[in-house]
């Protein structure tokens, strides 16, 4: 039993190996860019929209609105970012309903590669709103003992990160195969209807995370804004 | 249970490709779709507003005119009720002048006729009352009543008080020296010399004569020259017999409008 899909390897060259996260992983990219550019080329800017569009203009502001009630004042700068991550989740997790469908996210590299660009996301985002010295103070936040907990904290929750996802998916997926073995009926159906609801939530969580942790490495620049304002 | 560096490496590349596209293919494009349906919008509005603003002020400016218009309706209305009023007294007015005037023609009218209808009635009278009287006169004598007209004529001459005389004299002698004799009936050669001797002798010069027949007169002679009339006709005694009867009445007209 296959606990999770990298050890699936479709072809192999010296250390270079095509398996079967990366396959998931392409065609849940192309499927989704491709949608989107369909959607997209014939947008309308009247009144009247697609329900295509409008779906996806639900969801984009659905997204920037998030962004913006956690804290991040300008909410488009963090979208690509943190929406692609909330979708390649939710769409990676929703497409369990297609049968042997194996979701990247069940494998720890892929949850792995996700957290570490959570990871160099926030020194990045924090650098550019409030400099590298801003942001470095943030880690001595509020006073300078809290200095190794903090660099703890940052290490710690990347990896919770990491492992939160891919347990959650992979869990789902390991008690599905283990129910079809037991009662190959019903069961299943009733675990995959839990997996869409854990997996939808896991890419809200995991997005939502991510969003704070950048908020929080922002807030050095924030704070500094909010002093130079005049009191009224 | 492991990481596989590789794909986790790999994965980092994907998602940072994934995003890259999806930037360009869905958030992009829509942002940009849902910004420009807002500036629409708020265009719209906006231009919504303005036309708001404009039907206000055009509103304003219809009542404006409305309010003059009705203004200048009740003028123009109060102005043609004055005029009209005007017209109808002018109207009026002249109305009641024409009608007297006309009133006034009918009196005239009806006086004249009256007046004529009188004149034809002595006319008859004098005529009826001259055959009476030829016939009469001509039954009673053998004298016709021209004769006898004439003498009388010849003897009224002849009785003229001195004052008159020498009124009559004088008036013939600072004038022209014919004298028109006219009479209703043509005169004989006898009578004209007659009367022509007794002129003469009365102003002693030499007159030419000029006789005239005058039916008008009905009966009687004429006697006239340079402004001055010497005549004797029935009609005068008509006329003095009218002015008897007619006393009476025109006391009779004065008295009502003596009163007022």
């Amino acid at each position: 039993m296959e606990l999770s899909p990298d050890e699936r390897v479709f072809w192999e060259y010296g250390f270079i190996h095509i398996n079967l996260t990366l396959v998931t992983t392409w065609v849940l990219m192309a499927v989704l860019v491709i949608v989107s550019y369909l959607i997209t080329r014939r947008l309308r800017t009247d009144i009247r929209i697609s329900r295509w569009q409008c779906i996806l203009e639900m969801l984009v502001l659905g997204m920037n609105k998030q962004i913006q009630e956690i804290g991040l004042e300008e909410p488009k700068k963090y979208l690509d970012f943190i929406g692609t991550i909330f979708i390649f989740i939710a769409f990676s997790n929703l497409s369990i309903v297609f049968p042997g469908y194996v979701p990247p996210t069940s494998s720890l590299s892929t949850t792995a590669a996700l957290a570490i660009s959570v990871f160099l996301a926030v020194p990045i985002f924090g650098i550019s709103e409030s400099g590298v010295i801003g942001y470095l103070k943030t880690y001595v936040q509020p006073t300078f003992i809290m200095l190794p907990f903090n660099i703890i904290s940052e290490l710690s929750r990347t990896l919770a990160l990491a492992v939160r996802l891919f347990g959650n998916i992979m869990s789902g997926g390991l008690i599905v195969a283990i129910l079809l073995s037991i009662a190959p009926l019903l069961f299943p159906i009733l675990m995959t209807v839990l997996g869409l609801i854990t997996g939808l939530i896991q890419a809200y969580i995991f997005s939502i995370l991510a969003t704070v942790y950048i908020a929080a490495a922002t807030q050095e620049s924030k704070s500094k804004k909010i002093k130079l304002k005049p009191k009224n | 249970m492991q990481i596989d560096w590789f794909t986790l490496v790999a994965q980092v590349i994907n998602f940072l490709v994934l995003m890259w596209l999806l930037r360009r293919y869905l958030y992009k494009p829509i942002l940009k779709a849902i910004d420009e349906r807002e500036s629409k919008i708020v265009a719209q509005l906006k231009d919504a507003e303005s036309k708001k603003k404009e039907a206000l002020k055009e509103r304003v400016e219809f009542n404006k005119k409305n309010e003059k218009f009705d203004s200048e309706r009740d003028e123009l209305m109060q102005k043609v009720i004055d005029e009209s009023k005007e017209q109808k007294k002018k109207l009026t007015e002249k109305a009641r002048l024409e009608a007297n005037a006309l009133k006034k023609k009918l009196d005239d009218e009806i006086l004249a006729n009256h007046a004529a209808q009188k004149n034809e009635i002595e006319e008859n009278i004098q005529r009826e009352v001259l055959e009476i009287a030829r016939k009469t006169l001509a039954d009673l004598s053998s004298v016709d009543l021209e004769k006898q007209m004439v003498r009388t004529f010849v003897a009224k001459v002849n009785q003229l008080g001195k004052e008159e005389k020498e009124k009559f004299v004088s008036t013939l002698a600072s004038g022209k020296d014919s004298i028109l004799v006219q009479s209703a009936f043509d005169l004989s050669k006898t009578e004209k010399s007659e009367i022509e001797k007794e002129v003469n002798s009365l102003t002693k010069k030499e007159y030419d004569f000029e006789f005239k027949v005058t039916p008008k007169l009905i009966s009687g002679i004429e006697l006239s020259a340079n402004g001055y009339k010497l005549s004797w006709t029935i009609s005068e005694y008509i006329h003095s017999f009218e002015n008897e009867l007619n006393a009476p009445i025109q006391d009779k007209k004065d008295q009502p409008s003596d009163k007022k």
